[in-house]
């Protein structure tokens, strides 16, 4: 009788199951997009970090870089002689490679990779050092023939026109290349930005390479720069042979730096003996991450040390945008669209219960038990959760496919520092070649992808039976009330 | 058998107590027919809601048999009702979301019979007031008089001791009245139950042999 009763009653009072089942699946639908987007978005806020700071990191220990001081530069100065460079028909091509500390990164001394490795609780620690390597080519006229033929060549003197340069009209012309070194221990690569890395070509460094003039480059930087396994590349002004091509595991395959060479070499050719920009720490089990911090933040006071859950705040651009949208927005939409959908659940199934005061009374009268009201009244409310909740689930999916198909892309950029370096000057301007300021360490386009999960599924079926109970309970409670008498009342 | 015994009933309305029944003693003696008549608001509706063990009176007692209703817990009441007792209402009070079967089968749903036993049941009711051809219709696909014979159905097919109705012809036309009487009046005659039928329309009180007046609260013989 319960099943017949409840389908007639479901089938026959449609506009009420309708209302309430598409109330609920709305909510439903919500919640499961705004789970799923907050899923997505912690999966490519991993990606990011993983890309950067590679997989199984648990630990970055860093050192803030020091406010620069007024008249101090901002980086890289070319300083070129009267003697440099060669000299071909009037013009006179010059070249120069600096490398350097990565801008907003600061070096401090390696000792502090032994210091994190005593650390109780840490599993690995490896120490890396960013540099920036920037070129300077240019071309430039001739300016001792230019002396030698215009000493009285004021305008209308009939001096000869200027001459030379790469427009053989005494102009001058710049081009600077700048990428991104990374120096690491060959020997230790356990932990650090590699590991979020695949060889796609070549091979990897190894601990004989240690000091060797090898380098291994990024695939999407070797794509850029028509660079292959074999070919050499300039840094700091040494050819290193190019050994081995990486790929990132991230979503656009992009690793956390252009090149990457042996930690000794890098550490001789930037002049930076002993020095690191980063140590990358692995703790031996997730829980002790905490207590590993704390110590290592005692051992290391100079030091900044950030776990994976602070490096997640450093993530910024879209990406970081579309999290705190997700956790605030989202989240609230959410709960108040479920709050509305329960309510809207709770008002119609009381509204229908007093609607059907003399039906129920009827049913007491001729024996229906209070129990077997309240059964029937909570059975057609769980039923119309749980159509809203396939409904909702439905709709929920239909919505993280529409997302996926769409796929859109979140700019992200790992912070590492916004302090301005000092001002910055154009190619060939007074103090030279500042080449605009590295707000960022890394900058990345995530592909947004909302994952389906079982947990998701479950919150959405929990949603669709916590409502129907919670709806159910209150029409029970309300039809529970109803005196057998009120059978007779409102006669037709 | 029904003892009523000093039985008053008061409503509490907008802050004042109002007297349904007043000190009511009566008694019905199993397979009696009676009717009850008197003017609205005299307390016929509130009368057999009591024998019906629908309410509770405010003093007195009201005895099935051995079994005070006065007394009993909401669960033996249903109990009772499910068991011993027969509606028949005004307005028919059918489901209407329901099939004139499924109607008579929620009588039995309490009683714990199977779907089967049940189904054959009601069918079988529902052929002897003459409505074997109808038992999938809605109560919407049914005319007043029909609706009466499934509502009629629904309060036999238990085959409970009494057989309460509360004005059953009172929406009906002289014609149909006088079907649904002669149906109740042979029902009552074959299966000897308990028969108390409150209406205002004196061709069908003529039809019992003992009828009482309602007025005020008290009872009185006619």
């Amino acid at each position: 009788m319960f099943g017949i009763y409840l389908r007639r009653e479901l089938l026959n009072r449609r506009r009420q199951t309708i209302i309430i089942a598409i109330g609920m699946a709305l909510a439903i639908a919500l919640v499961i997009i705004v789970n799923s987007v907050s899923g997505g978005v912690k999966n490519a806020q991993a990606a990011v970090l993983e890309s950067v700071y590679g997989v199984g990191t648990d630990i970055t220990i860093t050192q803030e870089p020091e406010a620069p001081t007024e008249g101090q530069g901002p980086g890289q100065q070319f300083d070129f002689g009267s003697g440099d460079g060669t000299t071909t028909d009037g013009t006179t091509a010059v070249s120069q490679s600096r490398l350097e500390a990565a801008r907003g990164s600061s070096t401090f001394d390696a000792s502090a990779i032994d210091t994190a490795a005593g650390t109780d609780g840490v599993a690995a620690a490896v120490g890396v050092l960013s540099l920036t390597n920037t070129t300077f080519d240019g071309e430039l006229p001739d300016f001792s023939q230019m002396q030698q033929g215009g000493t009285d060549g004021a305008p209308g003197s009939g001096a000869q026109p200027p001459s030379g340069g790469p427009d053989g009209a005494g102009g001058s012309s710049f081009d600077i290349d700048s990428f991104t070194v990374l120096g690491y221990d060959p020997a230790a690569a356990a932990v650090g930005p590699l590991t979020a890395a695949t060889l796609s070509d070549g091979r990897v460094l190894e601990a004989s390479d240690a000091g060797a003039d090898v380098a291994i480059i990024d695939s999407t930087y070797a794509t850029e720069s028509d660079l292959a396994v074999g070919d050499t590349i300039d840094i700091g002004g040494t050819s290193f042979e190019i050994v081995g091509i990486v790929t990132s595991t991230s979503a656009d395959g992009t690793s956390a730096s252009n090149v990457y060479i042996p930690l000794v070499t890098a550490q001789t050719l930037a002049g930076l003996d002993d020095q690191i920009s980063s140590v990358y720490v692995q703790a031996d089990s997730a829980d002790s991450i905490d207590a590993v911090k704390a110590d290592l933040e005692t051992a290391l006071p100079d030091a900044t040390v950030n776990t994976q859950e602070d490096l997640a705040s450093s993530v910024s651009g879209s990406l970081s945008s579309a999290t705190g949208l997700i956790t605030s927005l989202g989240t609230w939409l959410s709960i108040i669209v479920l709050i509305a959908a329960f309510l809207v659940a709770i008002l119609f199934t009381i509204s229908g219960v007093t609607r059907r005061t003399r039906e129920f009374g009827t049913l007491k009268a001729i024996g229906w038990s209070n129990k077997r009201i309240v059964g029937q009244v909570a059975g057609e409310s769980l039923v119309q959760g749980a159509i809203g909740g396939v409904v909702g689930i439905a709709l929920g999916l239909v919505g993280i496919l529409i997302v996926n198909l769409i796929a859109p892309t979140l700019g992200s950029g790992t912070a590492t520092t916004t302090e301005a370096a000092g001002p910055g000057g154009m190619p060939g301007g007074p103090g030279a070649a500042g080449f605009g300021q590295q707000a960022i360490a890394s900058t990345t386009d995530i592909t947004l992808q909302l994952p389906v999960t079982f947990a998701v599924i479950g919150i959405a079926v929990g949603i669709a039976i916590l409502g129907g109970l919670i709806a159910g309970a209150f029409g029970g409670w309300r039809a529970s009330r109803l005196r057998p008498a009120a059978a007779f009342r409102s006669v037709n | 058998m029904y003892t009523l015994s000093g039985v008053t009933k008061t409503y509490d309305q907008s802050k004042r107590k109002v007297t349904a029944l007043s000190g009511v003693d009566l008694v019905i003696e199993n397979g009696e027919l009676v009717a009850i008549q008197g003017p609205t608001g005299g307390g016929k509706s509130t009368l057999l809601q009591l024998l019906g063990a629908l309410d509770r009176s405010s003093s007195g007692s009201v005895k099935l048999d051995d079994a005070d209703l006065s007394s009993l817990g909401d669960g033996k009441l249903a109990t009772i009702r499910a068991q011993e007792i027969g509606f028949v209402f005004q307005g028919f009070n059918l489901i209407p979301t329901l099939t004139a079967l499924e109607n008579v089968e929620t009588a039995l749903a309490p009683l714990g019979f199977g779907t089967t036993d049940r189904r054959d049941r009601s069918v079988e009711a529902l052929e002897k007031v003459g409505l074997g051809d109808r038992i999938h219709h809605l109560p919407s696909e049914l005319s007043g008089g029909q609706q009466q014979r499934v509502a009629i159905a629904r309060a036999l097919v238990k085959q409970p001791r009494v057989l309460l109705a509360d004005e059953p012809t009172g929406n009906l036309d002289e014609q149909t009245r006088d079907e649904i009487m002669d149906l109740l009046e042979a029902e009552w005659r074959e299966r000897g139950f308990t028969f108390i039928v409150v209406t205002h329309d004196s061709a069908v009180a003529k039809r019992a042999p003992r009828r009482l007046r309602i007025k005020n609260g008290t009872v009185s013989e006619r």
